[in-house]
């Protein structure tokens, strides 16, 4: 299990326990967290499950693939700590991670 | 005239209900992908009222579409496929009904029969019944091994035709009908070590859903991974020893043996309790933009629905998972009375071996076919887009082979609808970003 924070556009933070091994997405959808869609199950075909990451933890959550890069690129509303949230899993060293949802997957 | 007390009664208790929120009772019919979204949609758009969720499958609504693919490859496991976990219904005050098939509405009482007879009162309706695999009425289609791939029982038989046996040689699967769930299926099949042979009674697969580019294109890698192909080819009968499928008896008398065979030939739509009752149905249950029917306290969402296209100025079907989360978002707007969802362009993928399918837009009213990149089926190397444009230029729909900025781009270049300079788009080396500025 690790903490993740999921803080949406208006800033309420929801803080939901995760299991290692499923990715921020799954965490989300489990627990009905508003703000993530994840159209494709996490396929990295949709980029409606897109996070931004919470700068400290940057570093911590590893670099985007190829593919997610360019999912990326034409997201709506992408910053330098984007990313989509089921290509991140979650493992203990991701306990306390903080992402914001944007103000509409689409 | 003889006035029924209770239905008075019943009458006075529905106005105050409506007029209390929180008294307003929910029943959705259809525990899928559509059905358990709408529901998560409704509690996330703050709807407090009674809401009950009716299925016929035994299990709590779960993705599709690893079926044909990681849960056929066994890359996938039981609880990764559920689209919710099971505390989920409970801890959201949504009343799960498994097992449990609907055979009868009736608009006037405003109930929905169940199989043995319990009748269940809305106030308002969700129909989320989704389609069902097409039936062709073949000699043979009734024996043991005859396999269609809808539900998550359906892909563990199939599974279970496919595994290798401790010793001797691998299975053989046959499919009928080379479209995605066929493909993606015999790629499965590969990958679990079985031999594939896709019968297709068109010259060429995806004849109905691709350009004639991309189905040559998928044959060509299918073949590399040791499918067959069976094209322009009718099929006569499913033969049989002992009860057990053996093969698929070709029109012309050859026999493509066979430990198993997969019909996947469509879907039709589960409209018949809408029908029935009086709803315009069409290969579908016919809705508007906010989802719902002729009948205000109706709704239809998902695969059994017919729906306006905005985009293309049309009414269509869709069956894809985007649009079951289109539609559900747009009925739990409606019902909570939040604004509707922007319109979303349709859109589709597929996974088959190493190529990310992805699909978006329609080819309506497409002249032109351009191409960017080149089709060829060079392993690890494929990856091209298939552009539909209008006379004048405009993006219709956009097939792409493992290129996510072309899909991506193409998805905004069909809302805006600007037009793109061909020159540029068929050029690799000009950025998609660049195309789409
Ligand atoms: C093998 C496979 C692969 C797919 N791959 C993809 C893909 O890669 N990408 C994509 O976008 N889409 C894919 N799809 C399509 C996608 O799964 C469907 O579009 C989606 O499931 C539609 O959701 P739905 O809720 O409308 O219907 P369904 O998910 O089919 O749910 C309908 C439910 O209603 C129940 N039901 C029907 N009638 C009654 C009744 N009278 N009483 C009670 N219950 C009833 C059914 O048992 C079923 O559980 C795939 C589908 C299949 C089968
Ligand atoms: S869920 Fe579709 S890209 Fe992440």
């Amino acid at each position: 299990m690790a903490k993740i924070i999921y803080i949406d556009h208006a800033g309420t933070e929801r803080p939901i326990e995760v299991k290692t091994g499923l990715t921020v997405m799954e965490g989300a959808i489990k627990h009905n967290v508003p703000g993530i869609d994840a159209d494709c199950g996490g396929a990295c075909a949709c980029a409606t499950c897109h996070v931004y990451v919470d700068p400290d933890w940057m570093d911590k959550v590893g670099s985007a693939s190829a593919m997610e890069e360019s999912m990326l690129d034409f997201a709506e509303g992408v910053q330098p700590n984007s990313r989509l949230s089921c290509q991140i899993k979650v493992t203990d060293a991701l306990d306390g991670l903080k992402v914001t949802t944007p103000e509409s997957q689409h | 005239m003889h006035v029924n007390d209770a239905d008075v009664l019943k009458a006075a208790k529905r106005e105050m209900r409506v007029s209390d929120p929180t008294l307003v009772h929910i029943v959705i019919v259809g525990a899928g992908h559509a059905g358990g979204a709408v529901a998560a949609f409704l509690r996330q758009y703050g709807f407090a009222g009674p809401i009950t969720l009716i299925g016929e499958e035994p299990i709590p609504p779960y993705q599709r579409p690893p079926l044909s693919k990681a849960w056929l490859k066994g890359e996938a496991d039981a609880e990764s496929l559920m689209l919710r976990p099971d505390s989920f219904y409970a801890e959201n005050a949504i009343a799960l009904r498994l097992d449990t098939r609907v055979e009868r509405l009736d608009r006037g009482a405003k109930t929905v029969v169940l199989h043995g007879g319990e009748a269940i009162s809305y106030d308002i309706l969700i129909l989320a019944t989704g389609r069902r695999a097409r039936r062709i009425p073949l000699p043979g289609i009734d024996l043991n091994g005859v396999l269609e791939l809808r539900t998550a029982a359906d892909a563990d038989r199939l599974k279970a035709a496919l595994s290798r046996p401790q010793s001797g040689p691998g299975k053989r699967l046959a499919v009928i009908g080379g479209g995605y769930i066929g493909l993606e299926a015999a790629a499965s099949a590969r990958a679990l070590g079985a031999e594939a042979v896709v019968i297709e009674k068109e010259p060429r697969v995806l004849a109905r859903v691709a350009c004639e580019a991309l189905s040559t294109f998928f044959q060509d890698y299918h073949r590399q991974h040791g499918v067959i192909f069976e094209l322009g080819a009718g099929v006569e009968a499913i033969e049989g020893e002992n009860g057990q499928a053996v093969g698929v008896r070709l029109t012309g008398g050859r026999l493509i043996e066979a430990d198993a065979v997969l019909v996947g030939v469509g879907a039709v739509a589960n409209d018949e309790l809408a029908k029935d009752a009086g709803l315009e149905c069409d290969n579908g249950i016919l809705v508007d933009l906010a989802a719902q029917t002729a009948d205000p306290a109706i709704y239809a969402i998902g695969d059994c629905s017919r729906r306006p296209l905005p985009h293309y100025e049309r009414i269509g079907h869709l069956e894809s998972v985007p649009n079951a989360l289109e539609q559900a978002k747009q009925a739990a707007a409606h019902i909570t009375g939040r604004a509707p969802p922007p319109h979303e362009v349709p859109w589709f993928w597929s996974d088959q071996y190493d190529l990310k399918l992805q699909i978006a837009g329609l080819p309506h009213d497409a002249t032109q076919i351009l191409i960017r990149g080149e089709p060829t089926a060079v392993q690890g190397a494929a990856r091209f887009a298939v552009f539909h444009l209008t006379a004048d230029n405009r993006v219709q729909a956009v097939e792409a082979i493992n290129a996510a900025p072309e899909f991506m781009a193409g998805r905004q270049l069909i809302t805006s609808r600007k037009p793109v300079a061909p020159d540029k788009l068929r050029d690799m080396s000009v950025s998609m970003k660049e195309v789409a500025a």
